[in-house]
């Protein structure tokens, strides 16, 4: 039995270890280091089925700001799985490292580009944990910083350049609305954790005001974690510009904890109905904005940026109603589809480039990967028999069981604009004719058999939603389990 | 027996994706269906009545999903216009220049998203497998439709994509609707809850409009039918034979088996918008499809009329409206096949469909012409044909409702309206069977006529096919009304005026 914070630690060792041998290691090929890296997380992901049981309810040291609820344990196993899909992409993705980092040597670079998300992953794991504002804010810091590096990594291409400046200059700036939000809530309750901020408030008659600008304070950087509207600016641009493995991990790795510390954040304040008026406001923008705004675009990155702030939309559906469980079973089919689109956009960009055109006649040159990518799509527009259909499924009933009678009037319309732009690329593979000089594209033995497994599980989740509903509904008695009905 | 009606067709698309001869294959896979279906209608026991060839296999326990097959005298028509139409599409395919593993795959999808709704009991899966058709749907537009085939791709596949969210909002609601130790998609559940007043009436209004928009969409219920016409007249010959013929019954049969049983009073608070609606698809639109000018949309507008008919035998909600709306269903699904099955043949043959273009083909292709009469005259609804019984029932059924009212009610101006659809209908098609096949040839360009342009004998196999099983079903109804009674004999129909 492994006590649960051992696979954070582990995690974090295995990354040092990693990054200290790239230092010393001189001419040997980088890919080594990936391949360890996913190796490694395997092993961790492993271990996270014999966890010890957490101990009972304690509010003091370690396990204060800490914890290893259902909740918990799964979004590490989420990070896990997040970061060996973006390994496996970064392996495919090399050769486009080569050409954007300076330096003579052909390794350059890549080993720090396999070894920084094995840091991400660390930090993603632990703010599936945090459970204190302190926590939080420095677990979100460490996932930031190594994003900072990652973003920008190939140098040499202006776009990612600009897009790291960017995410720079923004992300500091929601951490910093994140802390000033902290201080306000601390000053007002005089706790940083999240349940004694919630028997304060359930104890003591107090000012409301100051604690609602924390709160509001505190949404605006999840917000800006989550890309939900109106602090989505940065999406388009930064995941255009990034390099792909990194743009898979930013949409779902920093969007899954972005919503696992929402759902924890919003537990204690849930009586307050302002803040649930102004998350069902973002909410209903998020979901319009995404959508309209995907409509038009013509290079698939951004079209995927857009749909990922689409999807910010229906997933807080699931957190203003409540519904923790189809807020994970959506993260998860997101997780799938999203992973899936990548994987194929990596192997095709790695030969053509981001342009829908690029993508004309796909299901004749390889028909696998068009094939992917038709499921992919499928299932991010929501079709049944796919996991991203029950994600729907899921958070349309948690909306109709609280009456969000605007969110599901929106929500419904969306769909219909969704379709739309994702059989974009279905007719770009399917109906157009390959442009002249098109090769045919073919992946790595490493990559279609990822890809195989993500179409696997996106059609067993899509009808065997079970293990995911197991999986979340634990016999935990703890607080923060108990609002995800 | 419905394990392998569902899963035949899904089979042989995977075989064909692993690269077995594309055409055979499907042959093989529609034939196999067909057989399984007509044992399973000659296996079924009226006497017992209620769902039969039942199995399960638990999903879900948080959820009581199970993937619920069960088979009734409705589904049990259904399923087997399904694999007819199937079997007939496929034999009608021509061959292809593009990707013909990809038709066939699409064509075999699209059948078996019907044929999987058919055949489900529980409601989740009875929603999923319809939506199964319609991403093929897209495909099958856009890589071999003819005309717009652009815009109408989009157009039905979002029009469809939103009616099925709209539709799946009911459907949750619906189960939300009871008591949660009695939730559950399962049909049987439902109906004994519905018989025992289970849900609120409040509720069954709310539900039930959701429902009539959702499947309205989907049936191409007046305002909602823009979709339908420039879809079928886009789509290649197959592709609307299936769609026209089997997919659109989805929508009927989803109302016959879910709204009408579960929601009785929803029914009767939203019948006179109903009956409003479906004189509108009657009149509005037969006055329409007057006005076409060619063939392929003609046929697509007036399969879009005739849905008028079905709905008001489901309007009427009584024994013989409902009896004679399911076999409307049957007969109307035969007869809209045939014609586009046809029109596609002469499309293939003279490359237009333009009414004034075409002229005199009845000497050079007497057996066209002769199946193509016998379509029409189904589809007027000539005594004889499946499309008779059926509008007699319903005409019947529809005129009793509010007989006992003084001066004349809603249904029964419905009825005198629908009737006069009825010459309607017999206008265009007699006209349009006259511009093509009497009269002079007129100067169309003929393409592709090597020896004989009539119909290739092998070709004419499916048109006998279908023709004779109208015919059957027009002389001697009860073939099918035989298991259909006892669906429609259930005490929740029955209190349901």
């Amino acid at each position: 039995m492994i006590p649960a914070p051992a696979l954070e630690i582990a995690v974090l060792i295995w990354g040092l270890i990693l990054l200290l041998a790239e230092a010393f290691a001189d001419q040997t090929d980088r890919r080594g280091f990936a391949t360890a890296g996913i190796l490694g997380l395997l092993a961790v992901l492993v271990a996270s089925f014999f966890l010890a049981p957490p101990p009972g309810a304690t509010t003091t040291g370690f396990w204060s700001f800490y914890t290893a609820d259902p909740l918990a344990i799964f979004f590490k196993r989420f990070a896990l799985v997040t970061t060996i899909l973006v390994l496996v992409m970064a392996l495919d993705y090399a050769p486009a490292i080569r050409m954007g980092v300076p330096g003579a040597n052909p390794h350059a670079g890549l080993g720090e580009f396999f070894t920084v998300p094995i840091f991400t992953c660390a930090g993603l794991m632990w703010m599936a944990s945090a459970v204190d504002f302190v926590m939080i804010f420095v677990s979100l810091e460490l996932v930031t910083m190594s994003f900072y590096v990652l973003v920008s990594f190939t140098r040499r291409n202006p776009v990612t350049l600009e897009a790291g400046v960017k995410y720079l200059i923004l992300s500091a700036l929601s951490t910093g609305f994140l802390v000033y939000g902290i201080t306000w809530i601390f000053g007002v309750t005089g706790e940083t954790n999240l349940a004694r901020i919630g028997a304060v408030m359930t104890a003591q008659n107090f000012d409301r005001i100051p604690l609602l600008f924390g709160m509001a304070l505190v949404l605006v950087a999840l917000g800006f974690k989550i890309a939900a509207v109106p602090f989505q600016i940065w999406v388009p641009d930064v995941y255009q510009g990034a390099p792909t493995p990194v743009t898979a991990f930013l949409s779902v790795g920093s969007k899954a904890a972005g919503f696992v510390v929402l759902l924890r954040v919003l537990a204690p304040f849930s009586m307050l109905p302002q803040i649930g008026r102004l998350l069902v406001g973002i909410a209903a923008l998020t979901l319009i904005y995404g959508n309209l705004a995907a409509l038009p675009q013509t290079n698939l990155k951004r079209l995927l940026a857009y749909s990922s702030i689409a999807h910010a939309g229906y997933l807080l559906i699931g957190v203003v109603t409540f519904a923790g469980t189809a807020v994970a079973y959506y993260l998860v089919a997101y997780l799938l589809m999203t992973l899936l689109c990548f994987a194929v956009m990596v192997v095709v960009g790695n030969h053509a480039g981001d342009q829908i055109e690029d993508y004309a006649g796909l299901a004749r040159r390889s028909p696998f990967l068009a094939f992917a990518m038709l499921i992919g799509m499928m299932s991010l527009a929501g079709v049944p028999f796919t996991a991203g259909f029950l994600g729907k499924f899921f958070i349309f009933d948690a909306a109709i069981r609280q009456h969000q009678t605007l969110l599901i009037v929106v929500g419904v319309i969306t769909v219909g604009c969704g379709f739309y732009y994702y059989l974009k690329v279905i007719r770009a593979m399917y109906w157009l004719a390959p442009s002249a000089g098109a090769a045919p594209v073919e992946p790595s033995a490493l990559s279609r058999l990822t890809m195989t497994l993500l179409i696997a599980a996106i059609f067993v989740l899509g009808v065997y939603p079970q293990p995911i509903l197991d999986a979340l509904n634990l016999p935990a008695g703890r607080a923060a389990i108990s609002m995800t009905r | 027996m419905l394990f392998f009606i569902v899963f035949a067709p899904l089979l042989a698309a995977l075989l064909i994706l692993l690269g077995s001869p594309a055409r055979w294959t499907a042959l093989l896979g529609a034939a196999a269906t067909t057989i399984a279906t007509v044992l399973a209608f000659s296996r079924y026991q009226p006497g017992r009545g209620g769902f039969q060839f039942v199995s399960s296999i638990p999903i879900s326990q948080s959820w009581r999903l199970h993937f619920l097959l069960g088979a009734d005298g409705l589904s049990l028509t259904m399923l087997f216009l399904a694999a007819l139409v199937l079997l007939c599409a496929i034999w009608f395919t021509p061959p292809l220049e593009k990707s013909e593993r990809l038709f066939y795959v699409c064509l075999l999808l699209l059948a078996d998203g019907a044929i999987g709704a058919f055949a489900s009991l529980d409601l989740f899966f009875f929603y999923a497998f319809h939506e199964l058709a319609l991403i093929p749907t897209f495909l099958l537009i856009g890589i071999w439709g003819s005309g717009n085939r652009f815009g109408a791709a989009w157009k039905v596949t979002i029009y469809l994509a939103l009616g099925g969210f709209i539709l799946l909002l009911g459907l949750i609601l619906l189960y939300r609707s009871v008591p949660p130790a009695l939730r559950s998609f399962d049909l049987r559940v439902l109906q004994v809850l519905a018989t025992h007043g289970g849900i609120a009436t409040n509720a069954q209004n709310r539900i039930f409009l959701l429902l009539l928009i959702g499947f309205g969409i989907l049936i191409s219920l007046f305002p909602f039918h823009t979709w339908a016409p420039e879809a079928y007249a886009s789509a290649p010959a197959p592709a609307a034979m299936l769609h026209a013929g089997v997919l659109k019954k989805f929508g009927l049969y989803g109302l016959l088996r879910v709204a009408l049983p579960l929601l009785p009073a929803g029914a009767q608070h939203w019948n006179t918008l109903l009956v409003v609606l479906l004189s509108g698809n009657i009149i509005y639109v037969g006055l329409v499809t007057l006005a076409q000018k060619r063939l392929d949309w003609m046929l697509g507008y007036s399969s879009v009329m005739h849905m008028g008919y079905i709905f008001l035998g489901l309007a009427s909600a009584n024994f013989l409206g409902l009896n004679g709306a399911a076999v409307l269903m049957f007969a109307h699904g035969i007869s809209i096949a045939l014609l586009f099955a046809l029109a596609g043949e002469i499309r293939q043959r003279t490359g237009t469909l333009v009414l004034s273009d075409l002229g005199g083909l009845g000497k050079v292709m007497p057996f066209i012409g002769l199946a193509f009469g016998l379509a029409t005259f189904a589809s007027i609804g000539l005594p004889g044909f499946a499309n008779f019984a059926a509008e007699v029932m319903i005409f019947f059924g529809a005129f009793r409702v509010g007989a006992d009212w003084h001066g004349f009610h809603l249904f029964q101006i419905a009825t005198v309206l629908a009737l006069w659809g009825v010459v309607i209908s017999a206008v265009y098609m007699l006209r349009a069977y006259r511009t093509i096949f009497m009269g002079e040839r007129s100067a169309a360009q003929f393409r592709g006529w090597n020896h004989s342009p009539d119909l290739a004998p092998i070709l004419r196999i499916p048109v006998i096919l279908l023709l004779a099983v109208t015919l059957v079903v027009g002389c001697y109804p009860n073939s099918i009304l035989r298991v259909l009674r006892p669906t429609f004999s259930t005490p929740v129909i029955s209190t349901n005026r």
